[in-house]
């Protein structure tokens, strides 16, 4: 063989490298979650609005929930909220906030003026448990499954063909009307 | 998709974030200033969470701070994080799975060079008694 | 109106550039003058056309044209003067421009400083300089042109104001000095490609060829010193180099394009090599062309990169797999027949020349390895990487240290017959000396450090050393000393005093961060920084606070740094300006955090040794090489003519 054919398998080879890349941009790195197929974190937080309660994530065990990432400073947050309450209507699958690093008060003003699609929402103030989940950015959303495993995880908005390809495709049958 | 990007970039900016969490020892502040320098700030644009100043980053130091306090090793710490982040959350590429490529890829090119090289010169060297031609020497060095 | 016209001048440059293209190398396979004579108009049209649209574009900058989308996003009414003509290459499109604009000026030169040359060799040259300018016209036409105007009823009353981080008098040299080297690679690109048209390379290709890529060698050398320099005072955390991406993509062209200047010596003197300095020069250019696409399509996350767009990206590409794709298949067609029988000793110049380019090659392929490998691991399906400073601290110190010292002995090489017996004297003299000097410098100076920082400095003193012995030896039996010597040794102790610097910098930097009230002291060493008071501040767009620390060195008061931070309204950032004060043999640094609150401050204060020989010693290889390319037998025209006639009557020579 040539030798000197080398280079110009070598440079297609990367070139083929870089249009994945293209294609794949931006950030894809960071994007799938290190936690699929693994059990979602364990955690315990007041509850937002009722000092009383607390919500224990071992009550959410046996059923897929969803969880989403939130705080009232996040821009994009205001941007899917109207596709969350939406969802919330559907009543599909129990939607639990997270609101990540934010202000009681402000964050309650907040579902008071544009509506609450929470089943509940868990104020995370030190933001641990956002770490433990592997969060990074809000808006995130995850899905749970019955068995308590996290199956998905989308960063950014959420839009209704999202949710109906990434997160109502893994509600089990049984759940359907 | 785009916009999401676009929060990432404003919040990020450019400023300087000076960390001036003390540690109890001075090992565990070494091993402190260390383990930050080697964690990513996943929130920016390839810094590491000592040096940013989002808060991200000051949640992730006070869990490295917390758990170096705790007794943990650097190893432990290292793979708390990797654990919740993957692991593109390091600085420094794993010695393992799906990265040791990138350390043992410069080897195997050194030697691959090193081979080159020999062979170019063993060639060149036998040649030399043959060749007749002139180094014409205006200027001795070059 | 104005802004069209610039457009429109874009447009007509396009077209130029088609027909330098098309001329060219139809005019030069055909050796038809009337054909050839289209091509150096074509050429200096195309300069005309882009300086006038650069010219619009700072006219519609400095007066404040808002109905122009680039110049609405990155300028403002309270942005001094200065920066709203710098800001023409504060981002993407405009930056674009100037790339074109310099490819302009130096297809220009090289169609004014070719004349001498082998008409039809001349005028390929020239084509493919006209197919890169057409590429990025193009480019530049369809996805990111600068001249896009907006609605008159989405005209702002004011523009986004230019990125703070840019608002820095270094921002109107870096990125001109930089793309004056990146685009300057294109000429030996250029006739690289010309020599595997005509399918002959020979000593005389590479006597032409070498001026050109030097000047290139210079001007990015410069710009990449630059940049390091002004991210250590911008960007306030006091480093120097992040091996971020985009810094690496500019590294990556500078050591193959160092290989490619020592290849071709090789070939000018001794017509070897002529197959490496062919793929190098390919290479060089290739990586440039590489940078721009990755600084660019958003494939790779830096704080240093463009807004990312993927169509942008794909075009690119595209763009990379024509040049680079057809230039490195020309190469597997053309390279085969570059034969030559001259032979070597194993420790002669040409093979310590020889291990020196696989050393610089090797030491480019491991920055490309950590700048890429995340990239590969996610087209492979593989886990998420990262790839950051402590990787290519482990890998990329020891191959620039065995390159260190293969210089540093090769330097004393004789060509073709270099007995080690004759330089074993030097060598000796130059080892012991490096030792002596060496560990005077750093374990004398500062005390215990790092191993890897000792070994650095000792070799860093004997590439110095070994350089000095040639000319002091020379002017002692009075003998000529040509500029290319002259040149060849200052850029040598340029890169000894680089490695001293960076070894010592690494090895004995003091940094502590803290939090200080006023009045309140941090020690390193000898010395202190006092944190004295704090001042609100103001400029044209921004206020913030300026702090003064004094630094005293046992106990007395030496100097006193002036940090500031800064808040630019318009784009609401906050901006960290270092406080910096150098002496002789260091930088006294200081940079606030943030504010603590009750007047306390977190501040990084820090001792910077031997800093700013790093970014001197790149000017010193930078002068080297300017006083190397000028040297007397690349300009002399009888020479240079008497070398074209003898290159056309020996047709096909190996």
């Amino acid at each position: 063989m040539n030798r000197f054919i080398i280079p110009v398998l070598v440079f297609l080879a990367l070139a083929a490298v870089l249009f994945v890349g293209v294609r794949h941009s931006p950030n894809k790195s960071t994007m799938v979650s290190a936690l699929l197929g693994k059990p979602a974190p364990a955690f315990e937080l007041p509850v937002l609005g009722d000092a009383t309660r607390t919500l224990d994530s071992r009550q959410l065990a046996g059923k897929p929930w969803v969880m989403n990432v939130w705080g009232t400073w996040c821009v994009e947050c205001r941007i899917e909220h109207d596709t969350l309450l939406a969802i919330a209507r559907q009543n599909r699958v129990p939607l639990v906030g997270l609101n990540w690093k934010d202000d009681d008060e402000a964050a309650q003003q907040w579902l008071a003026q544009l509506g609450n699609p929470y089943g509940v929402v868990a104020a995370d103030r030190e933001g641990r448990t956002a770490i433990d989940f592997g969060v990074y950015g809000a808006p995130e959303t995850f899905f749970i499954d019955a068995d308590g495993l996290v199956q998905y995880r989308h960063v950014g908005a959420m839009t209704p063909e999202v949710w109906e390809r990434e997160f109502l495709s893994r509600l089990p049958q049984a759940a359907l009307p | 998709m785009k916009r999401f990007v676009l929060l990432l970039v404003l919040v990020s900016g450019a400023a300087l974030a000076v960390d001036p969490t003390t540690m109890p020892t001075p090992e565990l502040q070494q091993r402190y200033e260390a383990l930050t320098h080697e964690l990513r700030c996943m929130q920016c644009m390839n810094n590491s969470i000592a040096d940013s100043p989002v808060g991200l980053a000051q949640d992730l130091r006070r869990d490295v701070k917390e758990l170096l306090i705790a007794g943990r090793t650097d190893d432990e710490i290292r793979t708390y994080m990797v654990q919740r982040y993957g692991n593109v959350i390091l600085f420094t590429p794993p010695l393992q799975g799906s990265s040791i490529w990138v350390w043992v890829l410069p080897l195997l090119a050194a030697v691959a060079g090193l081979l080159i090289g020999i062979r170019i010169v063993r060639r060149r060297a036998r040649l030399v008694e043959q060749d007749e031609s002139v180094v014409d020497g205006d200027d001795g060095a070059r | 109106m104005l802004p069209e016209l610039g457009q429109f001048a874009l447009v007509l440059a396009l077209l130029l550039s088609a027909a330098q293209a098309v001329f060219g190398l139809w005019g030069a396979h055909r050796v038809d003058a009337r054909l050839m004579a289209v091509v150096r108009p074509a050429v200096a049209g195309q300069f005309v056309l882009v300086s006038t649209a650069v010219g619009v574009l700072i006219h519609a900058f400095v007066n404040f044209d808002f109905s122009v989308l680039y110049v609405a996003s990155n300028s403002n009414s309270a942005l001094p003067t200065f920066y709203r003509v710098a800001a023409l290459w504060g981002a993407h499109e405009g930056s674009l421009l100037l790339w074109i604009w310099i490819l302009a000026v130096w297809t220009l030169a090289v169609a004014t400083f070719s004349r001498h040359l082998p008409a039809s060799f001349a005028m390929r040259v020239m084509a493919v300089l006209g197919i890169v300018s057409f590429g990025f016209l193009l480019f530049t036409l369809y996805t990111s042109n600068p001249f896009e105007r907006l609605p008159l009823e989405q005209i702002p009353a004011d523009g986004r104001d230019l990125n703070p981080v840019l608002q820095d008098p270094a921002l109107a040299i870096h990125p001109p000095l930089l793309y004056t080297g990146y685009v300057g690679f294109a000429v030996a690109f250029a006739f690289a490609i010309a020599a595997m048209l005509e399918g002959k390379l020979d000593q005389v290709w590479a006597r032409w060829t070498r001026p050109w890529t030097t000047l290139a060698w210079c001007f990015l050398s410069v710009g990449i010193a630059l940049g390091s320099w002004w991210a250590y005072y911008e960007l306030g955390w006091g480093g120097y180099w992040f091996w971020d991406p985009v810094e690496n993509a500019s590294f990556m062209p500078w050591l193959v394009g160092t290989a490619l200047i020592h290849s071709l010596a090789v070939t000018e003197k001794r017509g070897l090599f002529k197959s490496w300095t062919l793929l190098l020069a390919i290479l060089a250019f290739s990586l440039s062309l590489l940078g721009t696409f990755l600084v660019r399509s958003g494939v790779l996350v830096s704080v240093h990169s463009f807004a990312a767009d993927p169509s942008r990206g794909m075009f690119i590409l595209a763009f990379l797999v024509i040049m680079i794709g057809g230039a490195l298949t020309l190469y597997g067609w053309r390279a085969p027949l570059l034969k030559s029988p001259a032979g070597f000793d194993a420790v002669s110049r040409e093979a310590f020349l020889l291990y020196n380019n696989i050393a610089l090659v090797l030491a480019a392929l491991v920055v490309f390895i950590g700048t890429l490998a995340p990239l590969v691991n996610d087209a492979l399906g593989l886990q998420s990487i990262s790839v950051g400073p402590g990787w290519f601290t482990r890998t990329f110190p020891f191959i620039a240290l065995a390159l260190v010292v293969l210089v540093s002995i090769g330097i004393h090489a004789a060509w073709k017959r270099g007995k080690l017996s004759d330089n074993r004297r030097r060598v000796a003299i130059g080892v012991v000396l490096a030792l002596v000097l060496g560990l005077a410098l750093s374990l004398g100076a500062y005390g215990p450090g790092k191993w890897l920082s000792l070994i650095g400095v000792v070799l860093g003193v004997w590439v110095i050393v070994s350089s000095l012995f040639d000319p002091i030896d020379r002017l002692r039996r009075k003998l000529s000393l040509p500029r290319a010597i002259i040149g060849m040794t200052i850029a040598h102790i340029g890169l000894g005093v680089c490695v001293i610097a960076i070894s010592t910098v690494e090895s004995y930097t003091v940094e502590r961060d803290v939090a200080l009230g006023a009045g309140e002291t941090v020690s390193l060493g000898r010395y202190a920084y006092r944190f004295d008071s704090l001042q609100p501040v103001e400029g044209p767009n921004y206020d913030g606070v300026r702090a003064q620390v004094t630094v005293l060195r046992d106990g007395k008061p030496m100097a006193v740094l002036h940090p500031e931070k800064r808040n630019y309204w318009v784009q609401r950032s906050v901006m960290t300006e270092a406080g910096i004060h150098s002496r002789w043999n260091m930088d006294l640094f200081a940079a606030l955090g943030e504010d603590l609150g009750e007047g306390r401050w977190s501040v990084r204060a820090q001792l910077r040794p031997l800093i700013d020989y790093v970014w001197l010693a790149a000017g010193l290889m930078a002068l080297g090489g300017g006083i190397a390319a000028s040297d007397r037998r690349y300009r002399s025209r009888q020479s240079a003519e008497a070398a074209a006639a003898a290159s056309t009557s020996t047709a096909g020579a190996a």
